[in-house]
């Protein structure tokens, strides 16, 4: 009997089975759907700059961490998040190295710049769409026609101009926009499969689509218009940016009233953005000002510990 | 009011079907015996036998070495080896007295059992605190203490843990399985203390046939109950135990007794009965001999002392080569590097495993997912607290609830970046109580200096 390798360590003594890059894993699954609805709808330009974008951002990390000669973490996944979440933000009419630019960008500055993985301030996908519509903006704003006559408006423009939408295509994801953000039947099927998981839960996302909602009815002017809630809800990238974007685990509050504080912000202010803004969507802008002050957040909605007042279940 | 459950926790695999349906065996100890002069919390044991001297089975060997401190028993007969230092579960060498076993277990003579209601409370308390008795269920903390509050009239609830919700752990189970009445004894020993006192006998939904076998044991007593708690870990923490029973919520500085409470393991409420009822000392526990390198994991009672590789040998030895050995349970138990070590008061487990995941796993950056948090049964953040405690930063640690950590690992065990949270709360914990006692001594004597 050999007991002279044993293995000694501080309690807990046993780990659960759930990793980094499971986390991540899940989440490229879930957002498999969207992707392949995207190409579909899109066609071979989508899947082009879904592969750029994911090689470049995992290139960028990898390089970064040989130069630097620290640890590689392209193992964890999180880039590959980061480079799919980013083309699915992308028009597929853009020319091919948009997505390298994003793709940099987004590890380069908002990621490994801060320290890395768990370390990055504001959500690395978002930052780059924002830098890219800011630095590139007729590429960004402009979207593929894809065949229904309306010469790539997205149903956002049509009814910020007054203009009638068809809701049903709007739901199944039949209209123009980014590669990943039409099909809002795509992004809730891999959302619930995140759900299942335990990998995100509705404390964003719901709060957030909530307050939207409420947001709309009281300063919309239409009112309680169940085709124009619908159409703002399925339109732009709201859906994509509730369920993947907001509940980015990093650059959301961790403190359970915190995530509900930040999806109503979050609400607020796409509402503004949408009613109010000279552009038709706010997603994008809302949720990296969400990220800006969620540090704020957590202070504010630090918990009571138990036997403290923090007990209730 | 009451919840039957606590806010977060986790469900790790138990185990504990390895040994759940072995039924308690006596073993007898082969080999010289050790008996450490500190298994309690509080002051240690003083010797009061001297090298060459024969020493009879129950004789007290060590007495009590203040209010917060217990005596030790010898469970054989023999004669005394020698007193020196020797190494316990947690590392340390602590001052012990080893006993070479002569086989015959020639015992002492305990005195008369007197019938309880013929006890005064305080006569009861006594036969406790001179039995040895400590908390069995891994802090040992001296019971005639936890039996004297300031206030005897405000305790509402005895409440019996039988939780056991380590995973692998099963000789609370078996116990309670095997020896029900003893435990409604010990309990009924803890109600004729407090008057206002209702017994609540505390299980996990995951031991059915306990739950049943209790119910019909005490359903003709008025003032005891059986309450099934929810199956999840921490539910055996005191904290944990007392929010689900009673609804009442205890923080850090509080004891169980200003919520009105008394808990008690199930092993300790047996030796309050043995104590009091036959008048015998703490000698014995069962403990479970379990793991996957285990050829046939078991419950033993063991006399306390005996050495470890003697039950694991019991036990029919290692069918494998373990990779990692732990006195207690996997959550809370100390991981030890040789099995040269005594069977102490608080031992309930040897867990024997042929696969670390603390070692397999490798940590890696936090990223902030929150579920450390989430399982938290103390309701405080892990992740920020252990930030604090790798920046040494006691202040911020503290203003930050640091200090209602109960240390139970769920936060560890939880993490998908394997980040040892748990150990990193512990060793600041650790510091800042240090540091506490400090501050305090030096309170205490430039208060003398002002006098």
């Amino acid at each position: 009997m050999s007991t002279e390798r044993l293995k000694v360590s501080s309690n807990p003594h046993v780990r659960s089975a759930v990793t980094t890059s499971q986390i991540m894993a899940a989440v490229v699954i879930a957002l498999l759907p969207a992707a392949g609805f995207g190409i579909y709808n899109f066609g071979i330009w989508a899947l082009i700059h879904i592969l750029i974008c994911i090689a470049s951002t995992v290139l960028t990390e990898l390089l970064y961490e040989l130069l630097l000669k620290k640890p590689v973490t392209i193992g964890d996944l999180s880039a590959v998040v980061t480079g799919l979440l980013l083309a699915l933000n992308l028009p597929a009419s853009a020319p091919w190295w948009i997505g390298v630019i994003g793709g940099v960008f987004a590890i380069l500055v908002v990621k490994m710049l801060f320290g890395g993985i768990g370390q990055n301030f504001m959500n690395p996908a978002l930052g780059a769409r924002c830098f890219l519509i800011l630095s590139f903006t007729r590429i960004m704003t402009n979207f593929p026609d894809i065949g229904d006559g309306l010469s790539g408006a997205t149903p956002l423009a049509q009814i910020k101009a007054g203009l009638p939408v068809n809701v049903m295509n709007m739901i199944i994801g039949r209209t123009s926009g980014t590669i990943g953000e039409t099909s809002m039947i795509a992004i809730v099927i891999g959302a619930c499969f995140l759900i299942l998981l335990g990998v995100i839960d509705m404390r964003i996302p719901g709060s957030y689509i909530v307050s939207f909602v409420v947001f709309l009815l009281i300063f919309s002017g239409h009112g309680f218009d169940g085709a124009y809630i619908s159409a703002q809800l399925a339109g732009g990238g709201l859906m994509l940016g509730a369920f993947f974007m907001a509940t980015d685990y990093t650059t959301r509050p961790i403190t359970k009233k915190g995530q509900y504080l930040f999806g109503i912000f979050l609400g607020i202010m796409t509402g503004i953005f949408r009613l109010f803004g000279p552009s038709a969507e706010g997603v994008s802008y809302a949720i990296i000002l969400g990220n800006l002050i969620v540090p704020l957040i957590e202070k504010i909605t630090y918990p009571k510990a138990f036997g403290r007042g923090g007990e209730r279940i | 009011m009451a919840r039957y459950t606590f806010t977060g926790g986790i469900h790790p695999n138990d185990g504990k079907a390895l040994s759940k349906d072995k039924p308690i065996r006596d073993y007898l100890p082969q080999g010289d015996l050790v008996y450490p002069c500190s298994q309690h919390i509080g002051a240690p044991a003083k010797p009061v036998v001297a090298k060459g001297d024969h020493v009879l089975r129950g004789q007290m060997i060590a007495e009590a070495g203040g209010f917060v401190s217990a005596p030790v028993f010898s469970s054989v007969s023999g004669t005394v080896k020698a007193i020196e230092p020797r190494r316990v579960v947690t590392g340390d060498l602590i001052q012990s007295i080893i006993i070479e076993n002569d086989n015959e277990y020639t015992e002492t003579e305990y005195p008369d059992p007197v019938p309880l209601e013929e006890m005064t409370k305080q006569e009861i308390i006594d036969c406790v605190r001179d039995a040895g008795v400590v908390g069995m269920g891994g802090a040992g903390f001296p019971t005639h203490v936890k039996l004297s509050p300031k206030d005897p009239e405000k305790i509402d609830y005895c409440i019996v843990n039988g939780a056991e919700c380590e995973p692998y752990l099963t000789s609370d189970y078996r116990r309670m399985l095997e020896e029900p009445e003893k435990v409604v004894s010990g309990l009924k020993v803890m109600l004729a203390l407090f008057d206002n006192a209702r017994g609540i006998i505390a299980i996990e939904d995951n031991k059915k046939d306990c739950i049943n076998l209790m119910k019909s044991i005490v359903k003709d007593d008025p003032r005891i109950y059986v309450k099934a708690l929810k199956t999840k870990y921490p539910q055996g923490a005191e904290r944990q135990m007392i929010y689900a029973t009673t609804g009442r919520a205890i923080n850090s500085s509080m004891l169980p007794a200003d919520a009105g409470c008394i808990v008690d393991n199930v092993d300790t409420v047996v030796a309050i009965h043995n104590a009091v009822v036959n008048r015998k000392p703490l000698m014995e526990r069962i403990v479970t001999v379990t793991g996957d390198a285990i050829a046939d994991p078991c419950n033993f009672r063991v006399h306390i002392g005996t050495n470890y590789h003697e039950l694991i040998e019991a036990a029919g030895g290692f069918k494998e080569d373990p990779v990692k050995i732990i006195s207690g349970g996997p959550m809370m138990g100390f991981g030890i590097f040789e099995l040269d070590l005594p069977t102490t008061k608080t031992a309930s487990a040897l867990l024997c495993l042929t696969n670390d995941d603390v070692s397999t796993f490798r940590p890696s950056a936090c990223i902030n997912c929150g579920r450390c948090v989430e399982v938290c049964p103390g309701r405080v953040m892990p992740k920020v607290l252990a930030e604090c405690a790798e920046h040494y930063d006691n202040e911020k640690f503290v203003e930050l609830g640091g200090m209602e950590c109960c240390e139970c690992g769920c936060c560890s065990f939880v993490c998908p970046a394997k980040r040892p949270l748990t150990q990193s709360i512990k060793s600041m914990r650790k510091i800042e109580m240090a540091e506490q006692k400090k501050r305090a001594a030096a309170a205490a004597a430039s208060g003398e200096e002002k006098k």
